[in-house]
């Protein structure tokens, strides 16, 4: 059994932050931003949370889907900002939703939304499951260094969801995950604890998101165009014969550098990260919810969603729409 | 050779007209920042086949020429 989406959702928080407010917290401008990064204004959370606005892409989605909550027998979170360690952001939706089915988060950073899709895709296949929710959500804005502009105006927060429903036609088509290892390019500390027993700091670095600009520029054109390749080769079409890409908003660069690399026009994949800033895993289903709700994608579509992060994770979908 | 097909995509990354671009230029003069190094070594793999590190690029366009000519040989 395969599955296909009924229905995708998106929320983010209310507060616009725009360059010209970073501007006065530190040493950047719009037009620094703009060109360097392609961020206009991203959205922080000031009341809400990581499971507030997941629950809130996820009622979106369930809503186009016309699936309801108790129908649902699997949710999945990809996030690697719960607002808890315990319970998983995937069970503080589904009491949110009124839920009742089993509900985990998975964290593979900013690749996290395709790596719970292939883990959805396992259940389908088991016959396990007939309705299945699948989030990304972010609150980004925790774990970023505030005076640090190389990465302060880079990350927003928000969620995306997809509903998926099972189907005797398979609508994911192919899929691909990577791990590459490669903790001095990205890293995020964990909360050291106070135990008494430890003598000395697992990291020295606090538990905020450092990166290493030129070799994560590297790693994510490499892995993009690589994915997007391989899965068109397994389905027998070209990357030409894609008619969308969604790629992780993570610089507006990467993005233009593998649509120069794979020969696929800029006017072919979905873009938001002017609005939306790099929300890591939430960024893929947000953006796709954006392309779905303006009627961007049409049946029949071929559609590539394609992702890389910290990990170094990477992973690619390729979905008939 | 090398040097005017390495001038011309720097000319396009920085937005710096070619003919005032000279080995003697040093990256910070055209505004170039180290993503825009990553985009130009990327831009030189598809010209010339060759990888050069981000990290090995020197400070002018001579440098990087060099380097280009010395991962070519």
């Amino acid at each position: 059994m395969g599955f296909r989406i009924l229905g995708t959702g998106s929320a983010v928080p209310e507060r616009v932050l725009t360059n010209d407010d970073l501007s006065t917290m530190v040493e950047t401008s719009d037009e620094w931003i703009t060109t360097r990064v392609g961020v206009h204004e991203r959205r922080v959370a000031v009341t809400e949370t990581t499971a507030s606005l997941a629950a809130e892409a996820s009622r979106r989605a369930l809503e186009m889907s016309g699936v309801s909550a108790e129908e649902l027998d699997l949710i999945l979170c990809a996030t690697i900002t719960a607002d808890n360690v315990c319970p998983t952001a995937a069970g503080e939706v589904q009491r949110l939703l009124g839920a009742r089915c089993p509900a985990f988060d998975i964290n593979s950073a900013c690749s996290g939304f395709l790596f719970a899709l292939e883990t959805a895709a396992g259940f389908f296949a088991r016959g396990t499951v007939k309705k299945a929710l699948v989030i990304g959500a972010e609150r980004i804005s925790k774990i970023l260094d505030w005076t640090d502009r190389s990465t302060c105006v880079i990350f927003g927060d928000g969620a995306g969801a997809a509903v998926l429903g099972a189907s005797e036609e398979d609508h994911y088509l192919a899929s691909e995950l990577g791990t590459a290892g490669g903790a001095d390019v990205i890293h995020i500390p964990a909360y050291e604890g106070n135990s008494p027993f430890r003598t000395q700091p697992v990291n020295e670095r606090p538990p905020v998101i450092f990166m290493a600009g030129q070799e994560t520029f590297r790693f994510a054109v490499g892995a993009m165009t690589e994915h997007i390749r391989s899965m068109a080769e397994k389905i027998g079409v070209t990357p030409a014969g894609i008619d969308f890409v969604v790629p992780h908003q993570a610089n507006l660069r990467i993005i233009a550098m593998a649509s120069k690399k794979l020969d696929i026009p800029m006017e072919r994949f979905i873009v938001n990260i002017e609005s939306t800033g790099n929300i890591s895993s939430a960024s893929v289903p947000a953006a796709l919810d954006e392309a779905n709700r303006a009627g961007r994608l049409k049946p029949g579509d071929l559609v590539a969603l394609v992702a890389f992060g910290g990990g170094l994770s990477s992973a690619g979908a390729l979905i008939r729409w | 050779m090398t040097f005017e097909k390495i001038r011309d995509i720097i000319a396009d990354r920085s937005g710096e007209d070619a003919e005032n671009i000279t080995p003697e230029t040093e990256y910070s003069a055209l505004g170039i920042d180290s993503l825009t190094i990553v985009e130009i070594l990327m831009d030189i793999e598809d010209t010339f086949g060759v990888t050069v590190e981000a990290n090995s690029v020197g400070k002018t366009v001579g440098d990087l020429a060099a380097k280009v000519e010395e991962a070519q040989q």
